[in-house]
Parts: C-alpha cells; structure tokens; sequence
C-alpha cells in the first residue's frame, strides 16, 4: 500500500506541556495509503500531538509539513458543547467543505452546488443519508460519529485524522466504526489515528507509532516505536517498548479504556 | 389617548421613531450575536461586558462628557473589555468563568465609587442599571451610531455565517480547515460589546444581557438547525421587543423591563409548550 508518496512529514517535532517535554525530537512521515495508528498511556502526548499536527496548537520545536495533500480531514474528540448543539446533520456534515469554498464575498450559510453534491455523496457513502435533516443532538452516540467522520471525509478523502473515534461508543458501534474506516483506507484515504485501544490499533492499522510516556524522574526514557503492526506485537513481547510492555508475562494488556455505554 | 393618537402626534413619532429604530437593530444584532455566545458557553461575556458598561458611563461622567457624547465615550473601552474578557476566559492559567467575574463586579464597585466621588444623582444611576425611565433620552446621533454600528453587525454575520457556524460548532475541527477562529472570536467579542453599549442607554446594564441570552434560547426550544435557530432567534427578539416597548409606551413603563419580562414570558410558555409536548425540559 504504501507507495512512498509523502502526504505529511513530520521533522523533529517538540511538544510540551509547560516546561515538561511530552514529545522529543519526533521525526515521521505519513504516506499515501497507510493507516497509522498512535498509541501511548494517557499524558504520553497522543492527542497533544494530532493538536499539533491539526494546527490546533503550535510546536515548541521542528517542522509539521503537508506535502501531498492541500487538505486534510480531523475527527476531534467530541466536547461538550456539540452534545446539546442545535445543528442538523446536513449543516455539520457540509461545513467539512467549508476550506474547499472559494474564496471571496459569500453571503449567508449556504454552500456551492459543488460542495453540497460533495457532501451528499458523502453522506450517502457513509449510510447517513436519510439522517441528513435530523438535529445532530438527537442521534445515537454512533452516529453522531459517522456525522463528524462525514465532515471530516467532506474536508479531504486523501488524508484523515482520527482523535480516539470510539471512546464512548458500544461494541457495537465500536465493530462498525472500525469496519467504515477500514472501508475508507480500502478506497484510498490514508489514515491517521490516536487510540487507546491497542488491540484494534494492532488488528486494524498497518503501522504504529507508539509515544512513551516521560516520566520527570525517567530522564532516559524509551524513545518513541515506529513501525510495522506485526514488528509492534513482536516489540510487546520483547523489551522493544518500554511503556507498553506488559506488565508481567503473557500478551500485552491491551484495553486500558474499554468502551463504555 | 388611543395609540393611533400616540403614533400620529408628530413630536412623539420623532422620538418613538428613534427609540423604535435603535430598538429594533439592537435586539436583532443581540439575537445574532447570541447565538453564538451561548452555544459556546460565552454567555458570562455578554453579562461582564455591561457591568463594564456600567463603569464606562460613570467613568465618562466623571470626565465630564456630557450625556450626549457618553455613547462614542462608552465605546472604546467596553471593547477593549470584551478583548480582555475574552483573553482570560481562554487562558489556561486562570479560571476563565472567575476572570469574568472578578472584570465585572471590580468594573460595578469601582463604578460606584466614581459615582459617589462626582455625586451623580441616584436617579442617573438607577438609570444607567435599569435604563432610561423615558424614552426621550436617545439624541439623532445616537441612532445614526447605532445604525451603522448594527449595519457592521449584520454584515459581518451574513458575510461570515458559515465560519461563525463552523467555530461554534466545532472549534479544533474550524482551525484544522484553515478557518480564522481567533479572529472571528475577537470579532464576536468586540461586535457584543459594541451592541451592549448601543442598547445600554435603553436597556439599562443589569438588563441588556437578556437581549443576548433569551431569543436564542427561546430558539434553541423551537428548532433543531443552526439556520432556523439564527433566523427565529432574530424574529422573536425583534417581535418581543416591539410588544415590549409599545406596552411600555401605552402603560408609561420601563421599556427595558417590559421587553425583558416579554422575552421571559415567551420563553417560558415555549418551554412549557415543549415539556408538555414531550414529557421532559
């Protein structure tokens, strides 16, 4: 899959919170085609890092680049505000078009014909069709997600990021958001998620970058595992990845935040 | 005197007239910007912003700027308040919800103060917090300030409805796609700010806060997309607000009070009407 066509790289990237470093000197690339999956314990600087990646928050070092993609779709973790937004389904899923808009003096919400045949194909892939006049707040946790996966595929189909897209949902729901965005890495999008569910990152992503957490105290901490999935599951079972590596003998204890529901 | 009589006499026409027009642009760009306020949890701005309101009349009392001048006075630093605001209610570091609070009641207690200082009447005071008694105080300037001020309103909203929706909804997902989110979060800061002070005189400080938060709400009751909340949200306030002040006109009473007590009263019986309709608030 990888076929070596660089969409994001990503040079020695340093994040912190205050004064504490929680990523150091990162260096990576996303290509066309992969389907990243970045895992870590909580505070090991996931999400500070898709922030970054996303323009949400500015490095404290290194370089974020996008090379072969001009637009990239975020599925952010959802924040309170949304869960009593009143905004139907066709107005969150069209704003993802929002960047795609030609610029200029445009007057009220309305998009482009182009933009609204976009995000109706969008819809319709994704099986949320007829929800498209429904109040966003009124749908299931689910499909609130397929709604905010619409508007990210909306935003490009070339590049998505995904910011631990199954907390909250039921194993079901769970099953069927994995097997959408599988379907969607099938047609070509290269994805890019944070998780804290290793055993999907390991059965569904092709590559890990797994962050270790930093203690003050661990001054030499492990350094960040990039690879392979399979190099990763061979990693747990070694001494590969320090913060990962399970706690005495037998696999790794994957699910540290089951779902809940 | 029979309203036909009110409207028709020429003097009370050109003060009704000016009151009505102010008014009306008031409410709707405090409807607007309302949405959005309490959407993202920044309704404490709007009410920080008139406490600020507040000083800013006092402090161009004290200055000597007479009553006539008090709005161009009131403007510049009520909207370096709304930046202000703003900042620390984003900060990290500081308790945004405290910060707003600590700016508004310093801004009251030390507008208080300079009121007892320059001995302003307590009838002007009452005014200022509870606006005006009559409507006879809105100068021609007054409402041609609060026209263009409102046209400003208007056309920023229409021109930037798709990213103001975009940053209410969803601010992370707005930056990722290239959207001004700073700007268009100063932008709504400053634009409140410019439309508490135009309808403070009115109004009065400790009741132009509910021009912001009750329309939509009242809204938010009634439909479930962003674009009929903003558009009832609109015509519900401008409806409550020329209910509100004919009644005032007819029965001699505040008009902040009584389009105040409208809005209340609408968005009670909409509230009521949908816990019936669907068993719940």
């Amino acid at each position: 899959m990888n076929t070596n066509n660089i969409l994001l790289r990503i040079e020695n990237l340093t994040l912190s919170y205050g004064d504490r470093p929680v990523v150091e000197n990162l260096s990576f690339q996303v290509c066309a085609g992969d389907y990243l999956c970045i895992v870590g314990e909580n505070g090991s600087g996931k999400s500070t890092l898709l922030k970054a990646l996303t323009g949400n928050r500015k490095p404290d070092k290194g370089i974020i680049r996008r090379e072969g993609v001009r637009y990239m779709g975020y599925l952010p973790q959802q924040s309170d505000i949304q869960r009593d937004f009143p905004a139907s389904v066709w107005e969150v899923a069209v704003s993802g078009c929002l960047e795609r808009e030609r610029k200029g003096i445009h007057w009220g919400f309305g998009y482009s014909a182009e933009s609204k045949k976009r995000a109706k194909e969008t819809l319709a892939m994704l099986d949320i069709e007829h929800l498209a006049k429904k109040p966003y707040n009124t749908l299931s946790g689910g499909q609130q997600q397929r709604v905010l996966l619409a508007r990210a595929l909306c935003a490009s189909e070339e590049l998505i990021l995904l910011d631990e897209p199954v907390t909250g949902l039921d194993p079901q729901a769970t099953k069927e958001l994995y097997a959408i965005i599988r379907r969607l890495h099938q047609n070509g999008t290269a994805i890019l998620m944070v998780t804290h569910d290793i055993e999907a990152a390991l059965t569904e992503s092709h590559h890990i970058l797994c962050l270790c957490q930093r203690h003050p105290e661990k001054q030499n901490a492990a350094a960040p595992f990039y690879g392979t999935s399979a190099e990763y599951k061979a990693s747990l079972s070694g001494d590969g990845c320090s913060c990962c590596k399970p706690e005495k003998t037998g696999p790794a204890n994957p699910k540290i935040l089951p779902p809940t529901l | 005197m029979t309203f036909t009589e009110i409207l028709s006499s020429p003097f009370l026409t050109a003060l009704v007239g000016k009151s009505l027009v102010v008014g009306v642009l008031v409410s709707l760009c405090a409807s607007l910007l309302g949405v959005s306020l309490v959407l993202k949890r920044y309704s404490m701005i709007g009410d920080g912003l008139s406490h600020v309101g507040f000083f800013a009349l006092a402090l161009a009392a004290a200055a000597g700027v007479s009553g006539t001048h008090s709005l161009e006075a009131s403007l510049p630093i009520v909207i370096l308040a709304a930046v202000l605001i703003l900042r620390l209610s984003r900060s990290d570091k500081i308790n945004g919800d405290a910060a707003c609070a600590i700016v508004s009641t310093g801004a009251v207690a030390i507008g208080t103060l300079i009121n007892n200082l320059t001995g302003t009447g307590s009838s002007d005071v009452c005014s200022s917090l509870f606006g005006s008694a009559s409507i006879v105080t809105l100068s021609e300037k007054d409402m041609v300030i609060s026209i263009v001020l409102s046209a400003a309103v208007i056309v920023w909203y229409g021109i930037f409805a798709r990213q103001i929706f975009a940053v209410t909804f969803d601010e992370s997902f707005a930056r990722s796609a290239g959207c001004p989110t700073e700007r268009i979060n100063l932008a709504l800061a400053i634009l409140t700010g410019v439309t508490i002070v135009l309808g403070m005189k009115m109004m009065g400080a400790l009741m132009i806060s509910a021009l912001i938060l009750f329309p939509p709400m009242t809204a938010m009751r009634l439909f479930g997309n962003f674009r009929s909340v903003v558009l009832s949200s609109a015509v519900i306030s401008i409806l409550c607000f020329l209910v509100g002040f004919f009644l005032a006109c007819w029965f001699g009473l505040q008009t902040g009070a009584t389009v105040v007590t409208i809005n209340v009263l609408v968005f009670c019986l909409v509230s009521g009407v949908r816990a019936i309709r669907f068993k719940k608030v």
